[in-house]
């Protein structure tokens, strides 16, 4: 480091200079030029203008009164106080929620497993048909939500006109939407875990499908496990394919509920208590997936930051 | 032999994906293509499918390519109205987002992780929430309008067809997404180069222009994608934000297409439109991640 390089510095860098190298680099590395006080104010304004709003709303579904524009007191009218217009006692609001879980639990049970297996098989079978494969499955998730949704809402309306628009649609449509979640990120993990484990588990005499139960599955359990939390909460938060596919009241999730209800005018803290379930159930199933892959990956040197990205979906969208 | 046999049970672990993709991913795009090219069935009103492509019929396309460029076009406003309010959002993601994840990315310190969630939670947040927050808030009697009445402005009907509450609406929809992919890129970038384009004398601002944008130009590339391809498509910010034809945007005009008798074929050439225009863009992403992921390997 020559004197001339650093110009009139932030007055940090002086003991910076002094400081022994490696914790002088250390240092450097958390925070080259004092402290990024700008920076650090517009984050957080950004991350008040991004979260603040959500707590309101969450506030105004406890609202006393009927206003979804300012909070007016505290009540559970609108989750199950109210005989008619509560979530508890509107048959719309409560067939949402229940459809809203069964659409998760149907599209996690059948992605993750075709996803997971689909991963296996590509990345081992490398030839022409296996990396098409590949990358109509990729395009399946950058392809714009609209523009697949409209397939699918012509395939059920046209060609496969057994399965009428509803649960069977909606799940369909799903599936597809979803597993390259597991797809992706359990082949992620396959790349960084190298075909030793399974070669050794060969040389010790296990057949393919003893290394796929006792060596391959174990080890790729943080992988499925997490794609099976990312795909059930984007289904909670999915709009588009199941506002396309669904066809009545009974089969309507609270997403597409909160949308029509709100749109056609009759929007009220009800729509409110409707969200802030879907946003409790969705913490919930975060929480989980995230204290579960911890303990899943606990003999790993990964760290707490990288638990989180996954959880962030960075291995879908890192380039 | 054991060659073949140990081919044989990848291939059997691939064919289940394979054919559902096959059956509910590859032949749904064809059907919409049958009934871009299909008729129209006079006496319902419905699409007919055409499957044979030695009988297409171009009527559908015709009356799209009417309402685009035609004399009396509605959708070409709204095809332009579409690319100036994304471009927009777009541009106001990237100048929000590369600040707040560059921050994080760089200076949060031992903080990261706590920046990391407060980050990560609007991803977990369903969306509908996320615009029924702003709903709320810019009712007429809403907090917005209060807020602003303190400095005497005058109630604004926010949610009567504003651009600007579109546009607004769209980059709080998918600046999560872009913010993501950024800080994923900028942590990556080794910090040893930074340090090394100090040592060698540059001011902070240089080292910036020189060493860490040129390399947080892939996220950034990335990063506008994964927001630009789901706002081409967005109908719902829109009609929850606005409603009003004059804010209308092409994902609008495809879904009011879809369920209309009579104009479905239409809504179906419009959405293979839209796709023909974004393929390029998509392919250019799915190279680009199966590319650093064979460096990976």
């Amino acid at each position: 480091m020559t004197a001339p390089a650093i110009p009139a510095e932030t007055p940090a860098a002086e003991p910076v200079a002094a400081a022994p190298a490696p914790a002088r680099r250390r240092r450097f590395r958390r925070n080259p030029w004092g402290h990024a006080w700008f920076l650090e104010g517009f984050t957080w304004l950004y991350l008040i203008w991004s979260l603040v709003p959500i707590v309101i709303a969450v506030l105004i579904s406890f609202n006393r009164g009927k206003s979804q524009a300012s909070f007016q007191g505290f009540s559970w009218r609108w989750y199950f106080k109210d005989p008619v217009n509560s979530v508890l006692h509107d048959p719309a609001l409560h067939a949402a929620v229940i459809q809203t879980v069964r659409l998760s639990v149907l599209t996690t049970i059948i992605a993750v497993p075709l996803g997971v297996s689909f991963a296996l098989g590509i990345n081992r079978w490398r030839g022409y048909t296996s990396s098409t494969f590949n990358f109509v499955m990729i395009l399946s998730f950058v392809i714009p939500e609209l523009i697949f949704g409209v397939a699918m809402f012509f395939v059920f309306t046209v060609l496969f006109t057994t399965v009428k628009l509803g649960t069977v649609a909606e799940v369909a449509g799903l599936v597809t939407w979803n597993v390259s979640w597991p797809a992706i990120i359990v082949q992620a993990r396959l790349v960084t875990l190298g075909r030793q484990y399974e070669e050794a588990g060969a040389d010790l005499g296990a057949n393919q499908f003893q290394v796929m139960r006792r060596v391959m599955l174990p080890l790729l359990g943080p992988a499925i496990f997490a794609s099976a939390v990312l795909v059930f909460s984007g289904v909670i938060d999915d709009f588009v394919i199941v506002d396309l596919l669904s066809s009545s009241a009974s089969n309507t999730p609270m997403s597409v509920i909160i949308y029509s209800t709100q749109h056609g005018g009759n929007g009220g803290p009800a729509l409110n208590a409707l969200g802030t379930i879907s946003l409790v159930l969705s913490f919930i199933i975060a929480i989980i997936g995230y204290i579960g892959y911890r303990w899943l990956t606990r003999g790993e040197r990964g760290s707490r930051l990288d638990a989180l990205a996954t959880f962030a979906g960075s291995d879908k969208f890192e380039p | 032999m054991k060659r073949q046999k140990k081919n044989a049970f990848y291939i059997a672990l691939a064919v289940p994906g394979m054919i559902w993709l096959a059956v509910l991913f590859i032949v749904p795009f064809y059907a919409v293509l049958a009934i871009a090219m299909g008729k129209l069935d006079q006496l319902f009103e419905a699409p007919v499918a055409v499957w044979n492509p030695l009988q297409w019929s171009s009527e559908n396309v015709i009356d799209v390519w009417h309402d685009l460029f035609g004399s009396a076009a509605f959708a070409g406003p709204i095809v332009v109205r579409t690319i100036v309010y994304v471009a927009i959002a777009s541009a106001l993601s990237l100048a929000i987002g590369y600040p707040a994840a560059y921050f994080v990315a760089r200076f949060a310190g031992r903080r990261k992780a706590l920046f990391l969630v407060l980050l990560i939670a609007p991803f977990w947040i369903s969306y509908m929430m996320r615009m029924l927050a702003w709903v709320d808030l810019l009712q007429t009697g809403g907090y917005v309008n209060k807020a602003l009445g303190w400095f005497g402005v005058s109630p604004i009907n926010w949610l009567g067809g504003k651009a600007v509450t579109v546009v607004l609406g769209l980059v709080y929809g998918y600046i999560p997404y872009l913010i993501l992919v950024l800080y994923a890129g900028l942590d990556r970038i080794d910090s040893s180069l930074i340090e090394a384009g100090r040592d060698l004398g540059l001011g902070r601002i240089r080292t910036f222009v020189r060493v860490t944008l040129p390399m947080s130009r892939q996220p950034i590339l990335t990063g506008l994608l994964i927001t630009v391809l789901p706002m081409l498509g967005d109908y719902f910010t829109n009609q929850l934000l606005s409603g009003a034809a004059s804010t209308s945007m092409i994902g609008n005009l495809i879904e009011g297409q879809l369920g209309t008798p009579g104009i479905e074929g239409q809504g179906a050439v419009l959405s293979l439109m839209l796709l023909l225009v974004l393929v390029v863009p998509m392919v250019y992403y799915v190279v680009a991640t199966n590319r650093s992921s064979q460096v990976a390997s």
